[in-house]
């Protein structure tokens, strides 16, 4: 079957983006449209004493200026954050106040004031700088060890010295005997630098209040417009939910930072609903960075204890999670749940104690970002691995394959139990591609020309598909995480398939007709793949976790399986045959073992027109499932990272990126292909790029691309990409996602291969030139001095 | 961006009356950091004067200096860029590569090729950027820097971070400067902006002087490092560069490295000028 599991079939979508035919939110007017503009912050902790909108008004063209009080006494509801995280004495997290427009206090720069609506873009724009704001400046703290130290500066009442909640998971007491006894200790201190999410199309909405029909519309960047719906309606009170509807078109790429209903969505409607007009807005890069909800930012303490042959005994962790100044929609799942519960790696570690302190400060929130919580696990763990053994004198690869979990499933001390995984194999197939065994006589061949070569891995897990609706609400979700999807059979035979994932780069149109092709035996080109719009697809829970192969596409096989069904009923009765004698293949209904058969169109045809249908069958050929995740799903793999490091200038290349994945069944190579090169794109970006950096007022000093280094074209290597996989017990497909992958696994791998290069270990991300030329002074200055 | 009103200018005496019509006048020549600039609110001229179609300010002339022999890259050939013209142009001239190959290759890695098909040599040297590339080849080389209205020798027109000594009416027409006997220039570009975070110029005239310039890494923009033009006088290699102290003091700090990164940097990208 030339375009079913396993084919490498081009991108349907691809036509349109590349001919610059894609239609995104900006692309959209709608009529009688009108164009916001924010006023915001440029202080990062201050209160508002007064604003003054009369020079703004007195703007031609200027429609409205809304403020935060007239949106509060509208009974516009505050922002939330959809999963509750208990602190360790029982309490529930301290949650400030964030309303879509701030009332009392500013807490980061950039949060929005007054939305100012006007006749264009410019003029808008004009009118928001002539807002004039009154504000007395407030102490400002930005890192979260700061944010906890004494008498730093509160940003809300209810969150005393800035702790949202202090949550641990696994047994204290077992894991501190076990590292007390242990053979070896190795601590580390680490830190997860802070990331800001750019996808290629800046987040976008229009907002439309029709008042004769009494209904919204909202065109948005979102990875998951029905739940953008559902917090509109239940939660912000913008509109009731079964009149507005939420189209997110084409999307540009998300990483997560399209999963939050963000405060310009909120006013927009509303002011909409004020105004009677359309009102557009759209992010510009600078307001992207000051707004887009970041990630990482975690400051961590780690100890990791071995007996004398090496095996792990006990793994304890401390860490200060910062989410800036307001909690983000799944700002506190991500440092814990989506965090903590991945340490144990790849091994079998007895004793796992965590320790997790969420705080406020005069950030832009943090909340999921491309991994989410993994990436962070995986750098603590992997760092350690590396570390470890090179302090015991072992073979890094060696000391994690004794270490590694062997049998399935495998129960973690920290709530994950692994389904399958061959971890053993990967790195095998990871080695043989990186010609490990080569890798003395490439470093000497290096040293002859001036340059130091070095060699980290990564053995990273990780958990998508995420996850069972009860097993999440058990652990704090607002939400369940299922998925759903309608298969709609046309009269002709040809096929809608509806989904609630929602496609912002990942290739959805393609993969999703790849596996109604492989059941129906049907070519993708009869196969229309429908989302991102409430009034389209029923419900759904977006795409976000990697979830859409695992959830999404099983909530396509489950309701193919209902088609199938009653398919089979129909071709039995035209047939006249046992519908266990029914086979579908190649296009056709057949009776095995006969020549008898309908084609599949015949099958559509008899449907809907119901003349020849067994009796009592409703007629037409359409069927939804819901889908419901029975555990997470666990991507595993290992990468193998060479560098080399020019040790006049601190100058590092990626000479070498090797990626042996386990993903489970893969639909389209080619796709997951690109998902791995994007995903280890951004991972090098975290490793030796990218950086959000704030100075002491708050101001990101980072916030265009003159200063946050972007990941092109030559800074990352050709990959080598492999797969060596094992099928996921848990889905009907055996998938397990791939999306995340990339930029959880590789970073730890690249950091592990330039601290072996230069001969010391503390070298923090972004690994910058001027950072490992720093780190290699440090090292030569203790040569010297010993 | 704020509105502005755009001219277009055919000759330097046409951009020169535009410009004394407006209160608020600026030359577009290129665009490629006034533009960005404006587009993120931070200049708003009430109007913008461009000179891309001003034929005149436009190419390079090399005059020998032996008036029979054969041209030879052996220096003191004196090279005139008209301030239109692009870096693409000064990266492509296969003549100008035989005269003067280090200010090919500098012009070649400036930027992006967008960058480098709209941004010219006059822009750059009006705006003197504190990590640009041209002003440090045109401090090393001696240049001089041709206006509406008069000359200005390279050594009185940098006048420290975006500063120099154009007065506000006045318009580069041209650079001149004699080809070097030889000429090297390394540049460390900033990972983010790729930018020069450290370039280094270094030049010898046909008299034998030497001239080392350094761009990006001051903290008042481009200037002349006289601990590497003793050093290379007396001797010009890269191990003169070696016993070279070259100091934190004035250098700047920054995210993206320290002053005492940006003094090694000096250093480096000397040594690899003279490569």
């Amino acid at each position: 079957m030339s375009e079913g599991i396993g084919a490498r079939v081009l991108r349907k979508e691809d036509k349109r983006f590349i001919t610059g035919k894609g239609r995104y939110t900006d692309d959209i007017v709608e009529a009688n449209q009108a164009y916001a503009a924010f006023v915001r912050s440029p202080h990062a902790h201050a209160r508002i004493i007064a604003i003054d909108t009369s020079a703004a008004m007195a703007i031609e063209g200027v429609e409205t200026v809304l403020m935060g009080p007239e949106l509060v006494a509208d009974g516009i509801g505050n922002i939330i954050c959809g999963w509750g995280v208990t602190s360790k004495d029982g309490s529930a997290m301290n949650m400030g106040a964030w309303s879509a427009l701030a009332t009392d206090k500013v807490r980061y720069v950039g949060d929005a004031v007054a939305i100012v609506v006007a006749d264009s873009k410019s003029i808008a724009k004009l009118a928001a700088e002539a807002v004039v704001v009154t504000y007395e400046e407030l102490p400002v703290v930005v890192g979260s060890v700061q944010a906890l130290a004494k008498g730093a500066p509160q940003l809300h009442d209810n969150a005393p010295g800035n702790l949202i909640f202090d949550w641990e998971i696994g047994d204290l007491a077992p894991t501190d005997a076990a590292l007390a006894t242990a053979a070896h200790v190795t601590e580390m201190d680490i830190t997860n630098n802070r990331l800001a999410p750019n996808p290629m199309e800046p987040r976008s909405a229009i907002a439309t209040f029709n008042e004769a029909e009494d209904h919204y519309t909202l065109y948005t960047t979102s990875q998951n417009p029905h739940v953008a719906r559902l917090v509109l309606s239940a939660f912000y009170n913008v509109a009731p939910e079964h009149k507005l509807r939420v189209i997110a078109p084409d999307v540009g790429g998300g990483f997560g930072s399209k999963i939050y209903i963000y405060p310009e969505e909120i006013a927009c409607l509303w002011a909409a609903m004020k105004s009677g007009r359309s009102i557009k807005w759209t992010s510009d890069r600078t307001e992207a960075f000051l707004t887009d909800a970041h990630g990482r930012d975690h400051v961590s303490t780690a100890k990791i204890g071995f007996d004398k042959d090496g095996m792990i005994v006990g793994l304890k962790v401390d860490t200060k999670a910062n989410l800036g100044a307001y909690m983000s929609l799944f700002s506190s799942a991500v440092p814990t749940y989506l965090y903590a519960t991945l340490l144990s790696g790849q091994y079998n570690i007895a004793n796992i104690y965590c320790n997790v302190q969420a705080v406020y400060t005069n950030t832009v929130p943090v909340d999921a970002y491309r991994g989410a919580g993994r990436p962070e696990a995986c750098y603590v763990i992997e760092r350690l691995m590396e570390t470890a053994a090179r302090e015991m004198g072992m073979d890094p690869s060696e000391l994690r394959a004794k270490n590694f979990v062997t049998s399935f499933p495998h129960q973690t001390p920290v709530i994950m139990a692994y389904d399958s995984g061959d971890f053993a194999a990967n790195q095998k197939q990871a080695q043989d591609a990186a010609d490990v065994a080569g890798f003395a006589a490439r470093k000497a061949e290096a040293a002859s020309r001036g340059k130091l070569r070095g060699l980290g891995y990564s053995n990273y897990i990780e958990a998508c598909g995420i996850a069972p609706s009860a097993a999440v609400g058990s652990l704090g979700a607002g939400v369940g995480l299922w998925e759903s999807a309608e298969v709609r059979v046309n009269p002709v035979g040809t096929i809608e398939i509806l989904t609630g994932s929602h496609s912002h780069g990942q290739g959805h149109e393609t993969t999703f007709a790849q596996i109604v092709a492989e059941r129906f035996g049907l070519p993708t080109e009869n196969i229309q793949i429908v989302h991102g719009d409430t009034d389209k697809v029923q419900f759904g829970m977006g795409t976000y976790g990697s979830r859409s192969g695992a959830v999404g596409m099983s909530a396509i096989v489950k309701a193919m399986d209902k088609v199938e069904a009653k398919v089979k009923k129909i071709a039995a009765h035209v047939l006249e045959a046992g519908e266990d004698d029914i086979v579908i293949e190649g296009g056709a209904v057949k009776v095995a073992g006969t020549d008898k058969q309908m084609l599949w169109h015949e099958v559509g045809l008899a449907a809907y027109t119901a003349h020849n249908i067994p009796a009592g069958m409703e007629p037409g050929l359409k069927e939804s499932a819901f889908y419901d995740p029975t555990n997470f799903t666990f991507p595993a793999g290992c990468y193998i990272c060479e560098v080399e490091v020019d040790p006049d200038t601190g100058v590092t290349e990626v000479v070498q990126f090797v990626a042996s994945d386990d993903f489970g069944t893969i639909i389209n190579p080619m796709i997951v292909e690109g998902q791995v090169h994007g995903g280890i794109a951004q991972g090098i970006g975290q490793a030796m790029l990218e950086n959000v950096v704030y100075d002491d007022a708050g101001q990101q000093l980072s916030a265009s691309y003159m200063d946050y280094t972007m990941p092109r074209a030559d800074d990352l290597p050709n990959y080598s990409v492999h797969h060596a996989s094992t099928t996921c017990p848990g889905n009907p497909l055996g998938m397990k996602g791939c999306g995340e992958a990339g930029a959880i696994g590789s970073p730890p791998a690249v950091i592990n291969a330039i601290t072996d290069a230069i001969g010391n270990n503390n070298l923090s991300m972004p690994a910058t030139p001027a950072a490992v030329w720093t780190a290699l002074q440090d090292v030569r200055s203790k040569l010297a001095a010993e | 961006m704020y509105e502005t009103n755009f001219h277009k200018a055919s000759t330097a005496q046409d951009a020169a009356a535009l410009l004394a019509k407006s209160d608020d006048g600026k030359i577009l020549a290129g665009g490629q950091t006034l533009i960005p600039t404006m587009k993120q609110r931070l200049a708003a001229p009430a109007d913008l004067v461009d000179l891309s179609r001003a034929e005149a300010l436009r190419g390079v002339t090399i005059t020998k200096r032996k008036k029979m022999g054969i041209m030879k890259a052996d220096g003191g050939e004196t090279i005139t860029i008209g301030a239109m013209t692009t870096h693409a142009e000064v990266a492509g001239n296969t003549e100008l590569a035989q005269v003067c190959p280090v200010i090919c290759g500098l012009a070649g890695n400036i930027g992006d090729p967008a960058v480098r098909h709209r941004g010219t040599i006059g822009g750059s040297v009006a705006n003197n950027d504190p990590a640009a590339d041209y002003p440090a080849a045109l401090l090393a080389l001696g240049a001089t820097i041709h206006t509406n209205s008069r000359d200005i020798a390279a050594e009185d027109y940098f006048k420290g971070m975006f500063l120099t000594a154009l007065d506000d009416m006045e318009i580069i027409t041209a650079v001149s400067f004699q080809a070097p006997v030889v000429g090297g220039y390394g540049k460390f570009p900033n990972p983010a902006s790729r930018y020069a975070m450290a370039g280094v110029f270094v030049a010898k005239s046909v008299d034998g002087e030497v001239r080392v310039s350094v761009t990006g890494a001051g903290d008042n923009g481009v200037y002349r490092h006289a601990g590497l033009e003793a050093a290379l006088s007396a001797d010009w290699s890269a191990s003169a560069v070696d016993a070279v102290e070259v100091s934190a003091d004035g250098l700047m700090s920054d995210l993206h490295g320290t002053a005492a990164y940006r003094a090694n940097l000096i250093k480096v990208m000397a040594k690899r000028a003279l490569a």
